[in-house]
């Protein structure tokens, strides 16, 4: 926990000296999304676990990975358009293919909530929830390749985004930023897990009792 | 393996009877998509161009395969079958082939009417279009009949599977709706195929664990 929110204090210090305003959301902006691929990567890994090898405790890593990774979407999603709004000056364009990709993926993942929570805890509702994590990492790719047909359609002529084109000091930064990124996703993935371990342990004993 | 398919025919088969006998999924269809493409003409207004009806005919077929797939568990839902046919010794997976076989007749021949009612009532059709309805309905059932089994296992039922199948389903429209507008539709028919063969495979393969415990 000190950790990540070390190296995040670090991140918020560091690109000051960087111009402009809009230059600096990327800096959160880029490493939140990148971190919200590594939770669903992460949660397809341990559903993959959950179904292989049947390791106990995989299936509620599994969910944990993907609740946090649906809150760093949202705010990829927020950051995304905040910076949207600077840059092109609105909030919203169907023609930047990582806001509509994350789009696609916060829909899915909110169907992957009401899927959980409509079948009753046990062991059906794990399998279930592992094997639609595990469709999300396939629909990740496939979805980011029909974004890219799809503006080829919808819009003929590609929107002028120069890439980012970044001296030494902005990547260290961006890259101590993703490192931020990625530790608070580490500590706060465990204190969940903890939290909620501590909450079935409790379920257990009082069950015990009564 | 000529044992596995004959369980996945023999399951088919049995859902094609089903449906002669009893007709309740397929005159729904029929009747849905054409009231859909009435409501289509509606909706768009002179000057439109043909390109939105084009678009607009991937929304009618989606929602027509949405109300198709609704109804492919409820006879065993109803009847407990499910739990038989888990049971039976074959490969669980045979379930899902020869359900999603099924599900392609039925959206098929619902098709087999709704294309020439939009090329009557729209713009024509073309061959790519028709090539490219027939790849997506095979991506279309494989996942429609995967995310099926798996919201009849939850409390929501019949209400969770939209919100599960859409999403899913965005990429298909992409490939079939880019197939009908664009004039090289190569690669989209390449990506409607990737799709498929993507998505049966993981479908195949996980669908054990979707109907068991």
């Amino acid at each position: 926990m000190l950790l990540g929110t070390a190296i995040a204090l670090i991140a918020f210090y560091a690109p000051l000296d960087e111009d402009g305003l809009n230059q600096k959301i990327f800096y959160f902006h880029v490493p939140i999304a990148l971190t919200a691929y590594a939770c669903f990567g992460w949660g397809a890994w341990k559903a993959l676990l959950h179904l292989w090898k049947g390791r106990p405790g995989a299936d509620l890593e599994s969910y944990v990975s993907i609740h946090l990774g649906v809150i760093f979407a949202v705010m990829t999603l927020v950051t995304g358009s905040i910076w949207g709004r600077f840059r092109w000056g609105q909030w919203w364009l169907w023609s930047s293919k990582q806001l509509v990709l994350f789009l696609v993926l916060f829909l899915f993942y909110s169907a992957y909530f009401m899927l959980r929570f409509s079948v009753e805890p046990g062991p059906r509702r794990a399998n279930l929830s592992a094997v639609y994590a595990i469709f999300g990492v396939v629909l990740i790719p496939i979805s980011f390749l029909a974004i890219r047909l799809a503006s080829d359609y919808i819009h003929p002529v590609a929107f002028d985004r120069h890439g980012p084109q970044m001296s030494g000091s902005q990547f260290l930064t961006f890259c101590v930023s993703l490192a931020a990124m990625l530790s608070l996703f580490a500590a706060l993935y465990h204190l969940e897990l903890a939290g909620k371990r501590i909450d079935a342990h409790l379920r257990e004993l009082r069950e015990l009792i009564g | 393996m000529s044992g596995y398919f004959a369980d996945v025919a023999t399951l088919a088969r049995k859902d094609l009877l089903l449906e002669l006998r009893g007709r309740d999924t397929l005159p729904a269809m029929l009747l849905f998509v054409s009231a859909a493409l009435v409501i289509f003409h509606f909706a768009l207004p002179s000057g439109t161009g043909e390109l939105a009806g084009l678009g607009l005919l991937w929304v009618a077929i989606v929602f027509t395969a949405l109300l198709g797939l609704s109804r492919v568990f409820v006879a065993e839902r109803e009847q407990n079958v499910l739990d038989g046919l888990v049971l039976a010794p074959s490969d669980r997976s045979a379930i899902w082939f020869g359900k999603a076989l099924a599900a392609l007749a039925f959206l098929a021949l619902a098709e087999v009417i709704a294309l020439p009612l939009f090329a009557l009532f729209f713009s024509g059709m073309d061959a790519a279009t028709v090539a490219a309805v027939a790849l997506a309905d095979i991506g279309i059932c494989a996942v429609g009949v995967f995310v099926a089994a798996m919201s009849i296992a939850t409390r929501a039922r019949e209400l969770l599977l939209p919100v599960l199948f859409l999403p899913l389903a965005i990429p298909v429209i992409v490939g079939g709706v880019g197939a009908s507008v664009t004039d090289s539709p190569g690669r989209y028919f390449a990506f409607l195929a990737l799709y498929d063969a993507l998505f049966a495979t993981i479908c195949w393969a996980s669908f054990e664990y979707v109907v068991t415990e």
